[in-house]
């Protein structure tokens, strides 16, 4: 036997886990408005420390302070304001109707509502998302119909993907939003060649794409920032670090090495860390992004700090890997409340207000599920036409699906 | 008419398309300025520009997926991968999402993009550049699968797959690429100048995708190959001394499917031959279309020549690959039986 040392093998655990109490110590957060913002044309080099950083603008008092404050006017805030409030109450009507059968699956995001809904207004809208399935929130800011999207979640015969897709899984051309595929990761390299051809055109749109933390150790991860780097491509490339990749915490993924947005600084992508609950500095990040690829100047990696408040799907038990009250302790707080507390210093909201919103929120999508579930809900009602379910394969149906739709009878 | 090798044909292809459609551009490893380790986009760039014909980091999941962004926004891009034998790390691209896209999205999204990439044996590859993906592909919904086995029909087809709306995937027989193979790896090298098959139009045309080729009439069994294959199947018609009937599929999806029913109820026997390994190949499916289709036109078993259930061996490439006697054999036992 050598005398040295065995050697032995880490696997990362989270610091927490069901009956211990929540852990966030290892969290190091930048006070708002202290970290530096960098002229868009900044060479990625230059700006590595931003990779480590956590661009933070609302401060625990509601206040906007330091050199990201978007200064967006009070109606935008209070516009954004409302369309977290919508996103939430439809999520929380969507996984009731999961549990009541109408649906097989459903998805929240409970928590990361600034992620999608800043991105949405930071964004314009002719530009194209590439989303995975937790940015549900970009079409509903975006004002696309909340019945169209809840005729998807029933399969129903208005289902505009004609019942092909999981529940979550929108798509709509003209609203920006391209379709949700379940295989994680492949849409961020997509992004970037979206983003290559409009720069070949000489369009003046740019595209962002979003995945999670887990989703980084795809080898489609890598490929879209090399492909982003090699190219210069208009595109943003956001990471949604929500800390759980359904059971596996972020430290599995290789969270616990390096941030997430460090993986930019390597391939010369400028890259930022943002407070992900934090609705300004969110959509400071996303527009100081796309300005930088409207100038030609290429993509950025931005990382959104954040938390799954809820399990991963409706599939999904999260009191089985994690802390119980761990959502209720992230020190990051919850977005729609740090918006509103915002809002209300201004002097633009009120608590009344507020209620009275979510009230609306409510009721607005109350009425859409009723017209939805009026029409069906998955395997009951209205059902999309069976025969369609051999169009679409190929532009024009080819003879052995022809015949296939034949033995079917339809 | 002048004569052109397969390469010439398929670089002739995307000239054409370059020129006739801005929206169309090719990329791929190697594939600018020095025009692929196979030639095939020679001269493009330079002709061209930067922007329509350039090379790509060693990525093939990324040459896939941008491919699939780019024709999500409206271009044709025509993406190669340089071996076949390479084409897995995009395979997730390839069937999860360039097939699938406008099913998923109620045709909102396409993706018309063509991935060539050379394919087969018979040039010393080794395991790694020597394999025949053509039924991995043929299994997915959504995707189109061509073949083309001479000049003329490399360039007519690549141009129709081009200006296909949905995804191709252009297997080249690499075998092919310099001239015609018979499958005899001691007879003279044969090039396509010397061969009609040879004479390539300068200009636009196309071999619609979907459509067969009787590239032999005959009477007494029908032998369907594509590819490298169909060279070794009209070899082994003429040695065989029998009246075959050779087809050349070119395109495995979509297949017509009418050509070889027709074929094999008239002459009663059918032989199918490609490179690909045994087991679950394409073979399979052709044998039980004809089965489904002609049993009672049937006088004999169908029977398959194919590559050995094996990864391609080096020093045994002449072993592995079916060759005119294994074919001649089979034919033998179908008129036999």
């Amino acid at each position: 036997m050598k005398n040295r040392a065995r050697l032995s093998l880490r696997v990362p655990t989270p610091p927490a886990r069901p009956g211990d109490a929540p852990d966030f110590s290892a969290i190091k957060l930048e006070a708002a408005g202290e970290v530096r913002r960098p002229e868009i044309d900044a060479r990625p080099h230059d700006v590595s420390d931003l990779a480590y950083a956590l661009i933070r603008v609302l401060d625990d008092k509601g206040r906007a302070v330091g050199p990201w404050n978007p200064k967006l006017d009070a109606e935008t805030l209070r516009r954004a304001l409302k369309a977290m409030l919508l996103t939430r109450a439809y999520d929380d009507r969507m996984y009731r109707a999961q549990r009541q059968g109408k649906t097989s699956f459903y998805m929240k995001c409970t928590g990361e509502e600034a992620v999608a809904i800043a991105a949405a207004f930071a964004l314009e809208r002719d530009d194209m998302c590439f989303p995975s399935y937790r940015q549900q929130g970009l079409l509903i800011a975006r004002g696309y119909p909340l019945l169209q999207m809840m005729n998807q979640v029933y399969s129903n015969a208005h289902d505009p993907l004609k019942g092909r897709q999981l529940p979550i899984m929108y798509s709509s051309k003209a609203y920006g939003f391209f379709t949700v595929s379940g295989n994680l990761g492949t849409q961020f390299p997509q992004a970037v060649g979206w983003a290559m051809a409009s720069a070949y055109k000489g369009d003046d749109r740019i595209a962002a794409s979003w995945i999670g933390d887990g989703t980084t150790a795809e080898g489609d991860f890598h490929h879209a920032l090399n492909f982003a780097s090699v190219y210069r491509a208009p595109v943003i490339l956001n990471v949604v670090n929500n800390q759980w990749a359904i059971s596996s915490f972020a430290g599995i993924a290789g969270g616990n090495e390096s941030t997430f947005a460090s993986r930019g600084i390597g391939y010369g992508l400028p890259a930022l860390r943002v407070d992900g609950n934090d609705f300004l500095a969110v959509y400071a990040a996303t527009a100081w992004a796309a300005e930088r690829a409207r100038s030609n100047l290429g993509a950025t990696l931005i990382e959104h700090y954040t938390y799954r408040v809820e399990g991963h799907s409706t599939s999904d038990d999260p009191s089985r890997y994690r802390p119980i009250n761990e959502a209720k302790l992230w020190p990051l707080g919850d977005p729609i409340e740090r918006l509103k507390d915002h809002l209300i210093a201004l002097g633009e909201w009120s608590e009344d207000r507020q209620q009275e919103a979510h009230r609306e929120a409510v009721e607005q999508v109350k009425t859409a599920n009723k017209e939805a579930e009026a029409v069906g809900t998955l395997g009951h009602g209205e059902l999309p036409s069976l025969k369609t379910m051999f169009e679409d394969v190929f532009k024009d149906m080819p003879e052995h699906l022809r015949r296939q739709r034949q033995q079917m009878g339809v | 008419m002048p004569a052109m090798n397969m390469i010439q044909a398929l670089n002739s292809a995307l000239d054409v398309m370059l020129t006739k459609d801005p929206n169309v551009l090719t990329f791929g490893e190697d594939v600018g300025y020095f025009g692929g380790v196979f030639r095939v986009t020679d001269g493009l760039q330079k002709k061209h520009g930067l922007t329509r014909c350039f090379d790509t980091p060693i990525g093939e999941g990324g040459i896939v997926a941008a491919a699939i962004g780019m024709g999500a926004y409206g271009l044709r891009p025509v993406a190669e991968i340089q071996f076949a034998d390479y084409i897995y790390p995009a395979y997730d691209q390839i069937v999860s999402e360039a097939a699938r896209l406008r099913y998923r999205s109620a045709g909102d999204f396409t993706a018309p993009i063509v991935i060539r990439t050379p394919y087969g044996g018979g040039i010393f590859g080794g395991q790694t550049h020597s394999q025949s993906p053509e039924a991995l592909f043929t299994h997915v919904a959504g995707l189109k699968t061509v073949i083309p086995s001479t000049p003329y029909d490399a360039k007519g087809l690549l141009i129709a797959a081009i200006e296909d709306d949905d995804p191709v995937i252009f297997l080249e027989p690499k075998r092919l690429y310099n001239g015609p193979f018979d499958g005899y790896p001691d007879r003279p090298v044969t090039i396509w100048a010397k061969l009609p098959a040879g004479e390539v139009p300068e200009g636009y045309y196309t071999v619609p995708l979907g459509k067969a080729s009787i590239v032999r009439a005959g009477g007494d069994v029908t032998i369907l190959a594509y590819g490298t294959m169909l060279h070794v199947a009209l070899a082994s018609a003429v040695d065989s001394g029998l009246d075959c009937e050779v087809i050349d599929l070119r395109t495995l999806v979509p297949l017509d499917i009418e050509t070889i029913v027709n074929s094999v109820k008239k002459t009663g026997r059918c032989v199918i031959v490609h490179e690909a390994t045994h087991t679950s190949g394409y073979g399979a499916e052709l044998s039980a279309l004809v089965q489904e289709n002609c049993f009672h036109h049937l006088e004999a078993p169908i029977e398959r020549v194919t590559g050995w259930d094996t990864p391609y061996p080096h020093a045994f490439e002449w072993q592995y690959f079916p060759g005119p006697a294994r074919v001649i054999a089979a034919l033998q036992r179908a008129m036999e039986a």
